[in-house]
């Protein structure tokens, strides 16, 4: 450990941080100093212990070993409510909020704002609403969270987080489900807090936003520190290969030419009341279509209500025959599968076992009688296993216990179980490491290589250029344009998206 | 395990415990709740809870009594297996009644069988016009008697009973794709749904299948008094939900432990057994002594999940 001899002095400081869960280390003497004023990312694969040290500086985890150093002088903290005190707020990554109570009454919670015996709600609704048009989301702050999207739910727990008094900010995956726009208007009320000399730890699997962001960077790999450099020396694709500790071959895979042929799945002026209107689109076999647009602009609703997940109507046809979905069964039995993007609240059993969760959809292919067949439920789960790289210890293992990147590989498996011919993937890399990033864009264009039609819905519009033939982009509920070949990029989809040029210097409200 | 540490106090209270009678007896008793149990199990595994249970006993057996005394067959024998069908039709037309009501009607379950629960005791109050209704012949009585009193190889028919219920139970949730489906339901409504499964057909096929353990608690019962008032049943309903919790079913949903179940009913009726022989506590505090297992069972249960 070299002493501190710099002429800023750390104002946080991690010393020797290990963390034992029950044999295992997952967090191996770390050391990180963050300075005032300073943007300091965390990057690393998931598993590398990014969430553990965080977790450790915010007062939610003990460390086994090593210390925390506050200006200097050592520091147990006793909680997170501790830590908070301390100025140390940490912005989570899941969404912590009570579904039933307002963005203000969230914001508030546990500090409200009291006018003699009773709270005064007018006040903090007022200072709710200005929290979030920091962020140019116009949203009343007195709904439900719950009736929110999960990009703004997320915003609001940002305004809640910051709204405490605070000298550090520890932002865990701020952006996982944000829009560039949001993005952007986040991004910079992050440099506004460094502006105002506040210490900003930034966990992020956005190589390009922290290169964006980021001063210093901290790479973690396998609970080990491997390097920390300033931002500035470092480019996205040299971070990557310290992240995963090798070479990466390209990010995308070699696409198919785009299909010429019949399209197999058309869908004519579909509805799905106060989400989506008159939307009309076909995918052909073989062909990967992307879906872009802003949070909001009613990409997952539409497919929610075409699945029969939610209240919509209109024409579909699959292979040349009418469709109607009641619900997401009948539509499996069409062939035609939606994996959500809410893996964890709509897409698995988290506290079931990678076998269950497999089969659960198509689980009247393991009966024998009235009796589930185990053992053809253990040779589908070692060919999913092996098709699809799902890297399990124990197989006993709970499917809340397994990383991001592993729960979407199990997804994926656990619907192609029904060999659908349409395959929809809504936000397929949310929350996932960048080695299965790789893997997932893959056996997307495997996916279309037999023949599928596939549809990806995705917030990060890199990964739509990289993976998609032809990408429709939707606005408030409408397809708006479509782009496709050497016309996909980025500055195409942001227009059509936000109906703005932003390179005319007509900024977004 | 708490169950045989009980079985060592209970003997050490009383050696009469364990006399053959005694245990004969005890589990008979627990017949009706462990039953019941089972079905309450499955219901409340897929995140329902059905509290209508001890007054649709209370009904179904009022029916099942009235249909005896109609005459309507001659020949006893037919007669009393009529009643039993007759009890398992009922039985599973009152879960039908209240799955229906909760899943289409999307209300919620706690409240439909709070609902349902008022409409079947003072149905049967009605019928009884508020006294009770008794078996009238006593040759039918004399038959019926049978499979309260009667035994197969020695083992008393209740006890078949409890063991055929909880093995057909057990069978149902562990090894059948339904089962599955309903701890998914349970467990996590939005995946069911979005796994291509009918939420609302599985809850309700739970309400039929309470429905008809409440009939075979039913056709159990009604032998063992011959009559049904407007006090029969009454409290079950709390004592099932008690038997399965202590067995460690989550009252959330999603997991469930059939045996546990099993096991809860039981570790109840040998409590209230061991205080009756006993005199170390006034049987008037069984309620009590029973209020305090289920909040020790979750406090250990807490602990055993810590520990881990």
């Amino acid at each position: 450990m070299t002493p501190a001899a710099a002429p800023d002095a750390p104002l946080l400081e991690a010393v020797g941080l290990s963390r034992l869960f029950g044999p295992v280390e997952v967090l191996s003497d770390v050391s990180v100093a963050f300075r005032r004023g300073e943007v300091h990312a965390i990057i690393g694969e998931n598993g590398a212990g990014k969430s553990t040290l965080m977790r450790i500086l915010s007062g939610h985890l003990a460390p086994s070993r090593g210390a925390i150093r506050l200006d200097g002088a050592p520091l147990a903290l006793r909680g997170p409510v501790d830590a908070e005190r301390r100025g140390i707020v940490l912005v989570h990554q899941e969404i912590m909020l009570a579904p039933d109570l307002s963005i203000a009454e969230n914001m508030f919670l546990g500090r409200e704002l009291r006018r003699g015996a009773a709270v005064d709600d007018r006040t903090m609704n007022a200072r709710a609403e200005e929290a979030m048009r920091v962020f140019g989301v116009d949203v009343s702050v007195t709904v439900p969270v719950q009736r929110l999207s999960i990009a703004r739910r997320q915003l609001a727990q940002i305004a809640r987080a910051l709204g405490a008094p605070h000298r550090i900010a520890i932002f865990d995956e701020p952006t996982a489900s944000l829009t560039p726009v949001e993005t952007g208007a986040l991004l910079k009320l992050i440099r506004e807090l460094k502006a105002t000399g506040i210490a900003v730890v930034y966990i992020s699997h956005r190589l390009e936003e922290v290169k964006a962001i980021a001063d210093v960077v901290t790479i973690l790999r396998d609970g080990k520190h491997v390097a920390t450099s300033p931002a500035a020396e470092l480019q996205p694709v040299d971070m990557a290969r310290l992240m995963v500790g090798r070479d990466l071959l390209a990010l995308y895979p070699p696409r198919a030419p785009a299909p010429t042929g019949e399209p197999a799945f058309v869908v004519s002026g579909f509805n799905a009341p106060g989400f989506a209107e008159s939307a009309s689109f076909s995918v052909r076999p073989g062909e990967i279509l992307g879906f872009s647009g802003l949070i909001g602009a009613g990409r997952t609703e539409l497919f929610e209500a075409l699945f029969g997940l939610r209240k919509g109507g209109g024409e579909i046809r699959l292979n040349e025959a009418a469709q109607r979905w009641p619900d997401a069964r009948s539509a499996m039995n069409a062939g035609a599968v939606y994996l959500t993007e809410d893996r964890k609240g709509k897409g698995l059993l988290l506290e079931e076992t990678v076998a269950t969760n497999l089969t659960l959809a198509a689980l009247e292919r393991f009966q024998r009688g009235p009796l589930i067949d185990r053992a053809k439920e253990g040779r589908a789960l070692d060919e999913a296993i092996r098709r699809f790289d799902i890297r399990i210890g124990d197989k006993g293992i709970l499917a809340g216990q397994m990383s991001g990147g592993n729960q979407q590989k199990l997804l994926i498996a656990k619907m192609l179980l029904l060999d659908p011919k349409l395959v929809v993937i809504d936000e397929p890399t949310r929350g996932v490491d960048i080695g299965a990033k790789q893997q997932i864009y893959r056996f997307i264009v495997a996916l279309a290589a037999e023949g599928r039609s596939v549809i990806v819905i995705s917030s990060e519009m890199t990964e739509l250029i990289g993976v998609c033939h032809r990408i429709i982009v939707m606005r408030n509920g409408q397809i708006v344009g479509e782009v496709a070949g050497d016309a996909m990029t980025e500055h195409a989809i942001v227009v059509l998206a936000t109906g703005v040029d932003v390179s005319a210097g007509e900024a977004h409200k | 395990m708490a169950l045989a540490l009980l079985c060592v106090l209970g003997v050490l209270v009383n050696p009469r415990f364990l006399g053959l009678e005694n245990i004969t007896n005890v589990l008979a008793r627990s017949t009706f709740i462990a039953t019941i149990a089972v079905g309450q199990t499955l219901v409340i595994v897929g995140g329902g809870l059905d509290l209508s249970v001890g007054a649709m006993a209370a009904l179904v057996s009022g029916l099942v009594i009235l249909f005896l005394n109609s005459g309507l067959i001659a020949d006893p024998t037919l007669l009393i297996l009529a009643a039993m069908a007759l009890s398992l039709v009922a039985g599973a037309l009152c879960g039908l009644f209240n799955g229906l009501t909760s899943t289409l009607g999307k209300i919620e379950p706690f409240i439909v069988t709070l609902g349902s629960m008022g409409i079947f005791r003072s149905l049967l109050t009605w019928l009884a016009q508020g006294g009770s209704i008794t078996i009238k012949s006593s040759d039918v009585r004399a038959a019926y008697s049978q499979v309260y009193f009667g035994d197969l190889f020695g083992v008393p028919y209740p006890v078949l009973v409890i063991l055929g219920v909880a093995i057909l139970g057990a069978f149902i949730l562990y090894s059948t794709a339904y089962g599955r489906h309903v701890r998914a339901v349970g467990s996590n409504e939005d995946v069911a749904r979005y796994s291509g499964i009918s939420v609302a057909r599985v809850r309700t096929i739970t309400y039929v299948l309470q429905g008809l353990c409440v009939a075979i608690a039913v056709i159990v019962y009604v032998p063992r008094l011959s009559s049904a008032s407007s006090t029969t049943g009454l409290g079950w309903e709390l004592t099932a939900i008690t038997a399965v919790v202590v067995g460690g079913t989550r009252l959330k949903g999603g997991v469930g432990r059939m045996w546990g179940t099993i096991a809860g009913a039981l570790i109840l009726e040998v409590i209230g057994n061991i205080m009756l022989l006993s005199n170390l506590v006034s049987e008037y505090l069984i309620g009590a002594v029973q209020g305090a297992i289920i909040i020790i069972a979750m406090l250990a249960q807490r602990g055993l999940a810590r520990g881990r």
